[in-house]
């Protein structure tokens, strides 16, 4: 909100990263970039294959980019020697879709809580067993699910299990990689006021890098949200402004694609083509183009850049003609 | 749909039965009866564990041992589906009833290309030569929304997406030509932008065809989408079933309440809290003798411990099992 905003957390800028496949080179990052400031969410949407996963692998350090940067908290991430960055991992925790395949089947739930601070050296044996009983009982599970093991849990409870994992060591950064998408309605809702929740009262007010593709739940709990399309960011923007006024195309077609949330009148969105096409061989200029209703000649033959939208602050759009420009 | 002409597919007192903690069979779907009529979108929604994919998979009598449908009768198109002979009920399947299931990862042939899967289906359920029906299974590759038809339907299935899978086997589905398509979380596994084009399919085949469709899923925006009617299943039973404008605007059971309620989408989006339904389903065997919500429940009073409410009329073509729809003035006791 502030014009000139304080140094962000997480700096990531102009990632590239390209995979080999069967039918040839695939980019899957194309130049992304964004901030995220401490304590605050941001959102990575778009559909599979958008470069959402592989930005996140990237900051979590488990896939390397060809190249561009991620500035965590001061420090040069990519270029930490493997040393510094054994040490320094305790800040990132992570929790995935499925806690079913995440959690360690063979340990029980009070040891795969402790576990990450037993790898970081943090306290003696008791200290970490009282640390990971304080965990438990911050995401809200019973003081006997300690000695539980994870398939004796249901899904939602295996999910904050997987939460207090990833904040044992008080990160100042968690990836969410679809934390929700899993679950029943009526569970998601409890998660999803457990993460709230623990922005707000865990030590160290972690901030969230959120990939998901449900936008309601996007659009509840990020400040900020990044709409990827094939490997770029298209639109980023804070939260309530994407959602009232999208000036993408593409970040349009998403919102009108979405089931409503009540019954009425129907006239489900018709794109030009229903999905990306090949990464192999993408089409020249802007990607979204071949799928745009309002494409100009100019977008078969440029890639737009993505630049702040000089019409309002803290919006920044990659598209030759946005929404609301007429 | 009419009142005087036969429904499409009738089910009458639906048991099944599971084995329970202690090896004795426990219903898991107690009682269930539900109509659909040609051309009608019911939607089945509740939490899992509620025992929607049973009660669908029971339909076509594919209910997979130990689990044990002990009674209840289905009608399809006049027929008893579950006296008829095992040839007869090969046919059914994908030919009468189309059926999609979750797992897109395992329902598909791994030696054939889909484009032949499909083919095979044409030609067995519509009687179509080698050559026609490769035509007509490129078709519905094009139809399901499937990108490149032409050249995906000489893929294997594990060259597909999960995505591509999900629509494979919804063209595998529909295209046996049958008048009610069986479908479990349809789009649980596609983006957002295909899963509109197959939410749109379903309504166009709807109109073109008058298919029926019976769509099992968790996601109420999905059912405000393209279903015409709604059945809310908790604990194995029907609590609520009602048209689906009706159930969005006046919700009658307080578990309907709470599912709606608890929708990311149906909160202000600078709302602090989520609302949330604490608690789980009961399991089976594990259920309470009175009201099986009851213990979840926020406007519970004495009744819903002693007694189990049974499904009742209530107002503009609804129907729900809530002892609070009786009485409006009611004691609660604390």
């Amino acid at each position: 909100m502030s014009a000139s905003p304080p140094v962000p957390l997480l700096s990531v800028r102009d990632l590239h990263k390209t995979f080999a496949s069967r039918a040839g080179p695939v980019t899957a990052l194309h130049g992304v970039g964004f901030d995220l400031a401490a304590g605050s969410t941001l959102a990575l949407v778009g559909e599979s294959g958008s470069g959402k996963t592989t930005t996140a692998r990237v900051v979590l350090r488990l896939a390397t980019p060809d190249r561009g940067s991620v500035v965590f908290d001061g420090a040069d991430w990519l270029g930490l020697p493997a040393r510094e960055l054994n040490r320094r991992r305790r800040d990132v925790g992570v929790v995935f879709q499925d806690p079913a395949t995440s959690l360690d089947p063979r340990l029980t739930i009070g040891e795969i809580v402790a576990e990450p601070l037993a790898i970081h050296g943090i306290g003696a044996r008791a200290e970490r067993r009282a640390r990971a009983a304080a965990l438990v009982a911050s995401v809200e599970l019973p003081a006997s699910a300690l000695a539980r093991l994870p398939r004796e849990l249901s899904g939602g409870q295996r999910q904050r299990v997987a939460i207090a994992r990833a904040l044992a060591t008080e990160p100042r950064l968690v990836v969410l990689d679809e934390p929700v998408s899993a679950l029943d309605v009526s569970v998601r809702s409890q998660i999803l006021n457990l993460l709230r929740d623990l922005q707000r009262g865990a030590p160290s007010r972690p901030a969230y890098l959120f990939i998901g593709h449900d936008l309601s739940v996007v659009r509840w709990i990020a400040d900020r949200t990044a709409v990827m399309y094939m490997g770029r960011i298209v639109e980023e923007a804070p939260t309530p402004v994407l959602f009232a006024s999208p000036r993408h195309p593409y970040t349009a077609l998403l919102l009108a694609s979405r089931p409503r949330e009540t019954p009425g009148p129907r006239s489900l969105p018709r794109p030009v083509l229903t999905e990306p096409p090949s990464p192999v061989d993408p089409p020249p200029g802007c990607p979204f183009h071949p799928r745009c209703a309002f494409a100009r000649p100019v977008c078969a033959q440029e890639m737009p850049a993505l630049v702040s939208d000089p019409t309002e602050s803290g919006r920044s759009v990659a598209c030759h003609a946005p929404l609301g420009d007429d | 749909m009419s009142g005087a002409a036969a429904p499409l597919l009738s089910v009458h007192a639906l048991t099944i039965a599971v084995p329970g903690p202690s090896g004795e069979e426990v219903p898991a779907v107690d009682a269930v009866s539900f109509d659909i009529g040609a051309g009608e979108i019911v939607a089945l929604v509740g939490e899992s564990g509620c025992g929607k994919t049973l009660t669908s998979l029971a339909l076509v009598d594919l209910v997979p041992p130990p689990v044990r449908l002990i009674s209840g009768d289905v009608f399809f198109a006049g027929r008893d589906v579950r006296a008829l002979p095992a040839r007869e009920k090969e046919r059914l399947r994908g030919g009468g009833i189309g059926l999609v299931f979750q797992e897109p990862a395992t329902a598909l042939d791994p030696v054939r290309t889909i484009g032949r899967e499909l083919a095979e289906v044409i030609e067995r359920h519509r009687g179509l030569s080698r050559k026609a029906a490769a035509v007509e299974a490129e078709r519905w590759l094009k139809r399901v929304s499937l990108p490149d038809p032409g050249r995906q339907r000489n893929a294997f299935p594990h060259q597909l997406s999960g995505g591509m899978r999900q629509r494979a086997l919804l063209a595998l589905a529909l295209a046996g030509g049958p008048r009610l398509l069986v479908a479990d979380e349809p789009t649980a596994a596609l983006d957002v932008t295909v899963q509109a084009q197959v939410l749109g399919l379903l309504l166009a085949l709807r109109d073109e065809l008058s298919l029926a469709v019976l769509l099992v899923t968790h996601d109420l925006g999905v059912v405000a989408e393209v279903a015409d009617r709604v059945l809310v299943m908790y604990a194995g039973e029907i609590v609520e079933s009602a048209p689906v404008n009706e159930l969005f605007a006046r919700p009658r059971h307080p578990y309907t309440r709470a599912l709606l309620g608890a929708r990311p989408g149906s909160a202000p989006p600078d709302s602090a809290r989520l609302s949330a339904l604490r608690g789980a389903v009961p399991e089976p065997g594990r259920r309470p003798p009175g009201c099986s919500f009851e213990p979840r429940c926020g406007e519970a009073f004495g009744r819903c411990v002693a007694a189990r409410p049974i499904l009742v009329p209530a107002g503009a073509g609804t129907e729900a099992a809530c002892f609070l729809l009786d009485r409006v003035p009611q004691v609660r006791v604390p």
